[in-house]
């Protein structure tokens, strides 16, 4: 008789109004197995995580762990069973130090039943075992909200050890991470891996598939499409089976040539993030800002969109001074911004897709103070139609879309404000590899249109593939330039970043 | 794709009014078995009067007397009574029987004209009154009183069974109430769906009741005010609400103090000078006429009510379809994404204030002219009773989400437990305590209905 798998989910089904998430899906987990799950946006991949996880019901289905049936009905029942899901948004107490996370609810507890009190020595000596286990040497006394994103993830990892966690579900854990800090995390999955936990691990970004899993399934509309090993399949099968069609390049090529120089920025500087930064941007060309977390990036595109309050330095547009003191002025002046977290600065969750779609552009949209619904409509179906956004209406609110799809609710508002700038901060960021190539397209779409394009992006692929120019920053400045991107390798810009 | 085709719908106005509707429907039907609960509680016997009474009582005279009849109309002398004997006998004469004598006063005023009518030594048939002279004991023994008038019967109007809660005059009644916690809470729609509260409305309506007063009575002429006078005493009471709210709402913007902490502050000062400027007494030096808005009734409805339903109107037309109404939406449901979409959030939040002091100024002129006076003591209380309704009739208090209907379905939930409770005689003390857990019952309910 062979052993039951680690964990085996049957014949799951969930659907939302509208929508049939999930369809009768199948998975298998054994222990010591790195499984990636696979598919485009919507496809179902969060919400059957979601589901193992305890955060949402199925309508039907079962789970089975080392081959007994369970009722996972809470995140504490799937903790019961030997289940944790570290979410994309962390779940983390801000103010609470990283041991204070990691035994949250589990506390090391001395003293009687009932009159017990925490051991904070023994907690954060054990806290510090774990993260040393993963690699991590940071004082475990330190609040959650001073720790960097990769550190954040660890805490949640540790979390999950400290629960006894024999599967472990991330969704997404690469997304917010830099190359560096990837490949750090992917240490600790072949760590754990190691010691027999089983891993789901949800991604984009297939070359961290063949980097850290052992198999693939790939959801498309939330059925079982497939599954492999690893070993066993490439990238362009990936691509087909998550797709459904050939993808003929990942990074579509740009017509046209490179203009004048549009943007001017001299000497921009902002708190102690970005420090003297000064760069220009042409029409026709992608400009791509990278670096690693913290580097001052994201930074200067909030001091361009007058997110931050600016200190010094000049801006020019076609040789017009702007300043942009607030984002309503920046986008009077034809700047937009995506920026970086579509979910606390991109979007209004509870508001449809139609309401954010329109929220930058609403004067144009509306007379006399009142909304003009049906051009609202119109622009917005097509918009829907032309990203591919997978919503069942536009009245539907966008905290149901899946993560993919809220991305390019974000991108379609800007898109409609038509700005003459366009600042892109991780505009691919979750999106799945089909949706990547339409919005790349739209970059170039809008790059052949003159429009000064700017990319900030961790995805270093991304990089070479889309930029004409790269500006490499550190510690709040530019420590690099590179002309011609076709010169530049991952390595060559990984060293301009950490000097 | 079935999305691209739905997408393209368009949605009618009036499909949207519907849907709104809808969307509080857990609310609405909330409100409805309250409704049909008071009914079968307040179900009770309705004694007619006026026309009605006077219809079917000649209708009962004359389909049991062959004609011609004399008939005497007697009733007490209050003016429904008066109304009635006065229609009757003209019903009467029209259809031809003889009508003897109509008294309207006491029983002995109707002893006299009985004794003349037994004097002229004519019989009479019937003798028609209301319910209460009915039972007049003049009439028990009339063969021996009055032998020459032969053995007339007693007619009086017949009872019927109506419940109390779905009279008319009980219907307006609730309106009426209801009229400055509705206005009141359109503008606490406002702040709460952008995440706010607004704690002085209560304390507005008394200072606004008080400037209004003041300014009738010292500036328009008093008891001599003529309409204008009083007109720009109204608008200084709702200029002194928007004023109230503009500085709550710049304390909050501006400095970024937490709204429940800066609209207490401002109900402490508002509550306050009111108090001061009216030296903590009534200011009721005001015409008849200041009482038009409140009690006056010119388009079959009364004046408040319509106000009120034009308030409604247009604050929902405002969160649906204005730019405005978006932006509140956006501010309330995330602040940055706002923000960084361009909404002019400091305007959007300062005008959500402003307009509630304005409106809770209005509130308080409403109340002074249905109370005919102005005083440091109206109002209080009702920033509970208006956060209630609001979150009754389904916006978050969490901001981000909510409608104008809802809303109003909130207000007139609450007004109807208050009303009911009132008719079937439930004690004040004891209404508290039915009204709170009934607003956490449909909170609760509505909770629910969302998962
Ligand atoms: N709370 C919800 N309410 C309504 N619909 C939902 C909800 N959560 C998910 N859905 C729908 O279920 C489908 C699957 O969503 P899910 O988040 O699982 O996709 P995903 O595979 O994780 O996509 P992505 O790669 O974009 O994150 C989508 O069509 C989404 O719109
Ligand atoms: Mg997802």
């Amino acid at each position: 008789m062979t052993t039951p798998p680690l964990l085996s989910m049957e014949g799951i089904a969930k659907s939302y109004p509208g929508v049939q998430a999930l369809a009768g899906v199948n998975l298998e987990l054994g222990s010591g197995e790195v499984l990636a799950l696979l598919g485009e946006n919507g496809a179902g991949k969060s919400t059957l995580m979601k589901i193992l996880g305890g955060a949402v019901r199925p309508d039907a289905g079962r789970i089975v762990i080392d081959g007994v049936e369970q009722s996972i009905r809470s995140p504490l029942d799937a903790l019961g069973a030997g289940v944790a899901v570290i979410h994309q948004e962390f779940n983390l107490v801000p103010a609470l130090g990283a041991a204070d996370n990691i035994f949250l609810g589990q506390e090391v507890a001395r003293g009687p039943a009932g009159l017990a009190w925490i051991d904070r020595g023994a907690q954060r000596r054990r806290a510090q075992a774990l993260l040393a286990r993963l690699g991590a040497d940071f004082d475990a006394d330190a609040p959650c909200r001073t720790l960097s994103v990769a550190r954040q993830q660890l805490v949640e990892i540790a979390k999950a050890l400290a629960a006894g966690a024999r599967i472990l579900v991330m969704d997404e854990p690469s997304a917010a991470l830099t190359t560096p800090e990837v490949a750090a995390l992917h240490d600790v999955i072949r760590e754990l891996r190691r010691e027999g936990t089983g891993i789901v691990y949800v991604s984009h970004r297939l070359e961290e598939i063949a980097a850290v899993c052992d198999r693939v399934e790939v959801l498309r509309d939330g059925r079982n499409v497939g599954g492999a090993s690893v070993a066993a399949v490439n990238r362009s099968d990936l691509i087909r089976m998550m797709v459904g069609r050939e993808l003929v390049e990942e990074f579509p090529r740009r017509s046209g040539t490179r203009g004048d120089v549009r943007l001017v920025v001299e000497g921009l500087t902002g708190g102690t993030a970005v420090r003297g930064v000064s760069f220009e941007a042409r029409a026709g060309e992608v400009l791509a800002l990278t670096g690693l977390v913290g580097s001052g990036r994201t930074e200067v595109l909030r001091l361009l969109f007058g997110a931050d309050r600016r200190d010094s330095g000049t801006i020019h547009l076609d040789g017009r001074p702007v300043d942009p003191r607030s984002p309503r002025a920046a986008i009077a002046a034809g700047i937009g911004l995506l920026p970086e977290d579509r979910k606390l600065q991109g979007l209004v969750l509870g508001l449809s897709v139609r309401e954010n779609f329109s929220l930058p552009s609403l004067a144009r949209f509306s007379r006399a103070g009142v909304v003009r619904r049906g051009d609202e409509q119109t622009a917005c179906a097509g918009a829907i139609t032309a990203l591919r956004i997978k919503t069942p209406r536009q009245e539907t609110a966008v905290r149901g879309l899946s993560g993919g799809n809220q991305q390019k609710v974000v991108l379609a508002k800007w898109l409609e404000r038509h700005c003459e700038v366009l600042l892109f901060d991780e505009p691919t960021r979750g999106v799945d590899v089909g949706a990547k190539v339409e919005i790349y397209q739209l970059m170039n779409d809008l790059a052949a249109a003159g429009k000064v394009v700017i990319m900030v992006s961790s995805d270093l692929p991304e990089v070479l593939g889309m930029a004409d120019r790269i500006l490499v920053m550190h510690d709040g400045r530019i420590t690099g330039r590179i002309d011609d991107a076709a010169t530049a390798t991952q390595e060559s810009i990984m060293e301009l970043a950490v000097t | 794709m079935t999305h691209d085709a739905s997408s393209m719908v368009r949605t009618h106005p009036a499909g949207n009014f519907l849907r709104g509707a809808l969307a509080n429907l857990g609310m609405t039907w909330v409100l409805l078995a309250l409704c049909l609960l008071f009914s079968a509680l307040t179900w009770s016997e309705q004694q007619p009067g006026g026309a009605a009474a006077a219809r079917g009582v000649a209708d009962d005279i004359l389909a049991a007397h062959a004609t011609p009849q004399r008939v005497l109309v007697a009733v007490r002398g209050q003016p429904d009574d008066v109304a009635y004997a006065d229609i009757l006998a003209e019903i009467l004469r029209e259809r031809g029987a003889t009508v003897v004598a109509v008294v309207k006063g006491e029983p002995k005023e109707a002893r006299a004209a009985l004794a003349a009518a037994n004097a002229a030594a004519k019989p009479l048939d019937v003798i028609a009154g209301s319910a209460a002279s009915a039972a007049w004991a003049l009439f028990t023994d009339l063969p021996t009183d009055f032998p020459a008038l032969g053995s007339p019967s007693i007619v009086q109007p017949r009872p019927y069974a109506w419940p109390n809660f779905l009279k008319l005059e009980n219907l307006l009644n609730i309106a009426n109430q209801i009229a400055v916690i509705a206005i009141l809470a359109v503008g606490m729609t406002l702040v709460i769906m952008t995440g706010g509260i607004d704690l002085s409305v209560g304390s507005m309506i008394a200072l606004a009741s008080v400037v209004t007063a003041v300014l009738v009575r010292d500036f328009a002429g008093g008891v001599e005010a003529d309409t204008l006078g009083m007109l720009l005493a109204g608008l200084g009471g709702v200029a002194v609400g928007a004023l109230a709210g503009a500085l709550s709402g710049g304390v909050i913007v501006g400095f970024g103090i937490p709204p429940f902490i800066a609209t207490l502050a401002m109900m402490l000062v508002a509550g306050g000078g009111a108090s001061m400027l009216a030296k903590g007494q009534s200011v009721y030096q005001v015409p008849d006429s200041f009482m038009w808005l409140g009690r006056g009734a010119d388009l079959g409805l009364p004046n408040a009510v319509v106000l009120v339903l034009l308030l409604y109107g247009v604050a929902h037309f405002v969160m649906t379809r204005m730019t405005f109404g978006r932006w509140l939406l956006a501010v309330g449901g995330n602040r940055e994404a706002a923000r960084l979409s361009g909404v002019p959030v400091a305007g959007t939040l300062l005008a959500a204030y402003i307009l509630s002091g304005a409106l809770a100024g209005l509130g308080g002129v409403v109340m002074a002219s249905q109370l005919k006076s102005g005083s440091p003591n109206f109002g209080q209380m009702y920033e509970l009773y208006v956060i209630a309704a609001v979150v009754v009739g389904g916006t978050s208090l969490a901001g981000g989400e909510g409608s104008m209907i809802g809303t109003l379905v909130g207000a007139l939930i609450i007004a109807v437990i208050q009303n009911g409770m009132n008719l079937v005689g439930i004690e004040s003390y004891t209404q508290r305590v039915v009204l709170g857990g009934v607003i956490l019952a449909a909170v609760l309910l509505d909770r629910l209905r969302r998962r």
